[in-house]
């Protein structure tokens, strides 16, 4: 596995002329992908590059764009120009059902689960749709059960999820994305509502993850989390990436600094 | 020069449908709830002025500003305070159930005080008069309208531009809550919006009844032409809805005489088809919507009674037919005809509970599949494939309608399925089973068992619901009931995990429609003789609340709707005193809409909290349990 390396002295920000779109060790590429809502410029020539086998992060504070990019990246928002990419196709003019069969899952930050099943059905509901659009004749149910148990939703496997607290619903969602067996993973604030020790669990699954090769891209705002499992990150600032590297290298980027103490006066 | 007539004629048919989509528009803006009862108020606010001028003999002058000025506008501020304001963030479904039930009630209670068996006419304000312009005759009454019309229309620009208030109504939607924080209050604008609404809608009513006749249905339901004109103005922009209705009204006076007649090959049915015309306009316009986004969660607050398995729905069918069997016993014939009615009625109203309650596809058209189904079983003769043909077409028509919505959802998709039952109303079957005809349906024969025995048929028709309530209930249990109520839960989610929710949605409509028309053959034999009336759009309206008030997403409400909506007229037939046919299921199932609406479970729902709470067991939160605030939502519906 190819670590990237990157070197912040020369780094022009927006562009990251790094990584090529059909680099096969790129599993998603956004690219230069811009959105505006009426006035409001949401994204700007945002260029993200998740790679195969590694956890990126995408940080920055509220209202950075962050969701919207998501949305992008699986169909559910039309940009105002830019492409995505996802294993090395274009997939821009793909509607979301498209893209997900081509590998991508996601959760989201404004929950959207199936709140009138229980835990379980979610991931055997998604883990059938797989079944149906794949036709890889999987076993649904073993899968559903298998994944129950490693997002560690076992003990509430039979409540109804518009039951559970938010923390454990969004694991529903993890569950549910894992079912389709995803290539592309995108996490919308997975660590929020979740208590220090399922946090710990979470970052363990998603390096574990990664290692299995998928691609993940996490949006989260627990610092300690995404310094612990992220590879590289992005940093959205008002739509646009003001920093990408290591951990420890954007941690210490003044513009990534002054993003976050700006946001909050 | 019949063209410049006709355009005038035309222009102001078109002023009228623009005043009433007006109000409409006023009111969707303010309080972001479509109001389905628009039509029925301004019908309402023309009975009145009839009341008050033919019936009691007051002067126009007096008359007019006391229904446009004092009574419809407090009529409107009531119906605010006591139905919509408690409405404030529920979902689209609820406002739906709430408005439709609202028409219905209002319509129950003006055919109660006026007798629709007298005919009343409404005179035009003033019948004499008149100018010629141009060679183009012009009564007073056209004048009148045109007059009307610019004026309101320079009346609403000016309170929206230039007076504090309205430019706070046109704030309130955009944010409600921080229209609040900054002083205005939205109770008070929205309760202002629904005031000038109902005024606008009554206005339109005085004006258009002469011309139209003092008709309660024609008049609630002329309110179609309002929608379309709204929809042209995307529920928004009121220069639009104003350009819309009056594109409306030439279309409709134009294409009898320069459309129809010039179809080459089919201007018998172009013809037949002119009445159809402004559920044409407003389908069309429908389909050229921008694209909803797959969005909104609607499981907060849905209950979902749980569902029997498989053993408990076997025992409640078996114990369906015991009773069946036991009612064959001890029912006269007359009343096994109504009870079969029940049964027959229940099958096509599960179709509901599928489509409605388990996937969460609203449908204002379940009696136009029915009577497909009856159609084709009329022209069956005695075969009992009659049952397959009808369901077959009725699968067909529902799939034409999923295709044609795919992308539609809530209030658009209720619309179009609306339009698509009242076109139907008066292009297929006001030609094909009304205008005085009738279609007389031969029963099937199956060998073996004599079908046309009241009893042997009452009990077929049960076993055919109780397989088809076991049935409903095991698609509901399996894969395919998972994947309808994940459509409806979160259409996003299904999208992001594969499923390609127009060919889920197209299954959906396809197989309740089929359900549904299997049902309608069944209904014309066991009635032997149907009429349009059967199967007239305010029958599917009536029937889907009182699904919804049983509970729409299980059997019981399913049996409930039946049971309510065949039974009023019977109980009404043996009870002295009490008005003619129809009108108590109207306002009574208006009334239960208007009620318990708001629970979107209904008494289904509330039987399956009652069972939990007795056991013990925890109920689930009535709101958003994730405490996540709706912050998108107003972004995100068509913007």
């Amino acid at each position: 596995m190819s670590t990237p390396s990157l070197d912040l002295d020369t780094y022009v920000p927006h562009v990251d002329h790094t990584y090529d779109p059909r680099d096969p060790e790129v599993a998603l590429y956004v690219d230069e992908v811009s959105v505006r809502f009426g006035g409001v410029q949401a994204v700007s020539a945002a260029t993200i590059a998740a790679l195969r086998g590694q956890v990126t992060g995408l940080i920055g504070p509220n209202g950075a764009g962050k969701t919207t990019t998501f949305n992008v990246i699986t169909g559910l928002e039309s940009p105002t120009s830019g492409r995505v990419w996802l294993g090395n196709e274009d997939v821009s003019a793909l509607r979301p059902y498209k893209r997900a069969r081509r590998g991508l899952a996601r959760t989201f930050q404004r929950l959207e689960v199936f709140g009138t099943l229980t835990a379980r059905d979610n991931i055997l509901a998604a883990a059938e749709f797989r079944r149906s659009w794949s036709r890889d004749g999987s076993d649904a149910r073993a899968t559903a059960d298998e994944i129950v148990e490693r997002v560690g939703l076992s003990h509430v496997q039979h409540e109804r999820v518009d039951m559970l607290p938010t923390g454990l619903a969004r694991l529903v969602e993890l569950g549910r994305g894992l079912a389709t067996r995803p290539k592309v993973l995108l996490l919308d604030e997975p660590g929020s509502g979740l208590d220090v020790a399922e946090s710990e669990a979470l970052g363990d699954l998603l390096i574990e993850l990664a290692k299995e090769g998928i691609a993940v891209l996490v949006v989260e705002h627990d610092v300690d989390l995404v310094m612990r499992v992220c590879d590289r990150i992005h940093v959205l600032d008002f739509g646009r990436i003001i920093s990408i590297g290591y951990p420890k290298d954007v941690q210490a980027d003044p513009a990534v600094q002054a993003a976050y103490l700006g946001a909050e006066d | 020069m019949e063209f410049v007539q006709l355009l005038v004629v035309g222009l102001v048919t078109g002023c009228v449908y623009a005043l009433s989509a007006t109000g409409l528009v006023v009111t969707y803006t303010t309080s972001g709830i479509f109001n389905f009862a628009h039509g029925a108020i301004g019908m309402l606010g023309a009975f009145t002025y009839w009341q008050l001028t033919v019936g009691w003999g007051w002067p126009a002058a007096l008359a007019l500003p006391a229904v446009l000025l004092v009574l419809a506008p407090l009529f409107g501020a009531g119906v605010e305070r006591v139905l919509i304001r408690p409405l404030h963030g529920a979902s689209v479904d609820v406002t739906l159930v709430i408005t439709l039930g609202l028409l219905l009630f209002l319509l129950g209670a003006a055919n109660y005080i006026w007798d629709p068996a007298t005919s009343r006419v409404l005179p035009e304000l003033f019948t004499s008069g008149g100018t010629s312009i141009a060679g183009v005759n012009l009564s007073s009454q056209q004048i009148l309208i045109v007059v009307v019309a610019v004026a309101v229309a320079l009346a609403l620009r000016t309170l929206f531009s230039r007076t504090r208030i309205g430019i706070a109504m046109r704030g309130v939607v955009d944010d409600p809550d921080l229209c609040a924080m900054s002083g205005a209050s939205p109770a008070r604008i929205q309760q202002l919006s629904w005031a000038i609404g109902a005024s606008l809608a009554s206005v339109a009513g005085i004006l258009i009844a002469p011309k139209v006749g003092l008709s309660s249905i024609q008049l609630t339901l002329l309110v179609i032409n309002g929608y379309a004109a709204a929809l042209f103005g995307r529920l928004k922009s009121l220069p639009r809805t104003a350009v819309g209705g009056i594109l409306l009204g030439i279309v409709v006076e134009m294409y009898p005489v320069y459309i129809a007649p010039h179809v080459p090959g089919f201007s018998t049915t172009a013809t037949e088809l002119t009445k159809a015309v402004p559920m044409i306009f407003l389908g069309v316009l429908l389909l050229f919507l921008p694209s909803a986004r797959l969005r909104t969660s609607t499981a907060a607050g849905r209950i979902a009674p749980t569902v029997p398995g498989l053993r408990q729905s076997l025992v409640g069918g078996v114990g369906l037919v015991v009773v069946a069997v036991v009612l064959t016993e001890s029912l006269s014939s007359d009343n096994l005809g109504i009870a079969t009615s029940v049964v027959v009625l229940a099958i096509a109203l599960l179709s509901l509970v599928l489509l409605t309650g388990y996937s969460g596809q609203t449908s204002l058209c379940v009696l136009t599949f029915v009577g497909l189904g009856a159609w084709a079983m009329g022209h069956s003769g005695h075969s009992v494939l009659g049952l397959l043909w009808g369901a077959l077409l009725a699968g067909a028509a529902g799939a034409l309608v999923a295709l044609a919505t795919a992308r539609l959802r809530g209030l658009y998709l209720a619309l179009a399925t609306f339009a698509f039952a009242k076109g139907m109303d008066e292009a297929f079957f006001y030609f094909h089973l009304g205008a005085g005809q009738q279609l007389e349906i031969a029963r099937f024969r199956l060998p073996g068992i004599d079908t046309s025995s009241a009893s042997t048929f009452f009990l077929l028709c049960t076993l055919v619901l109780a397989v088809a309530s076991v049935g409903v209930l095991a698609v509901r249990r399996g894969r395919w009931g998972r994947q309808l109520t994940a459509l409806n839960d979160s259409p996003a989610a299904c999208a992001t995990l594969g499923v390609n929710t127009t060919v889920t949605k197209v299954a959906v409509f396809t197989v309740a429609a089929a359900m549904a028309g299997f049902a309608g053959g069944l209904y014309g034999s066991s009635r032997g003789i149907v009429t349009n009336n059967d199967f007239a759009v305010l029958g599917s309206l009536a029937l889907l609340l009182a699904v919804r008030v049983g509970g729409i997403n299980t059997i019981t409400g399913a049996v409930f709707g039946s049971l309510t909506i065949t039974m009023f007229p019977e109980i009404q037939k043996h009870v002295h005193g009490l008005p003619d046919k129809l009108q108590l299921a109207y306002l009574l199932t208006g009334l239960a809409a208007v009620s318990v609406g708001r629970d979107p479970d209904g008494l289904g729902g509330q039987f399956s909290r009652l069972g939990h709470h007795l056991r013990g067991l925890r109920t689930p939160p009535s709101s958003s349990p994730t405490g996540i605030p709706e912050l998108e939502e107003a972004r995100l519906v068509h913007s």
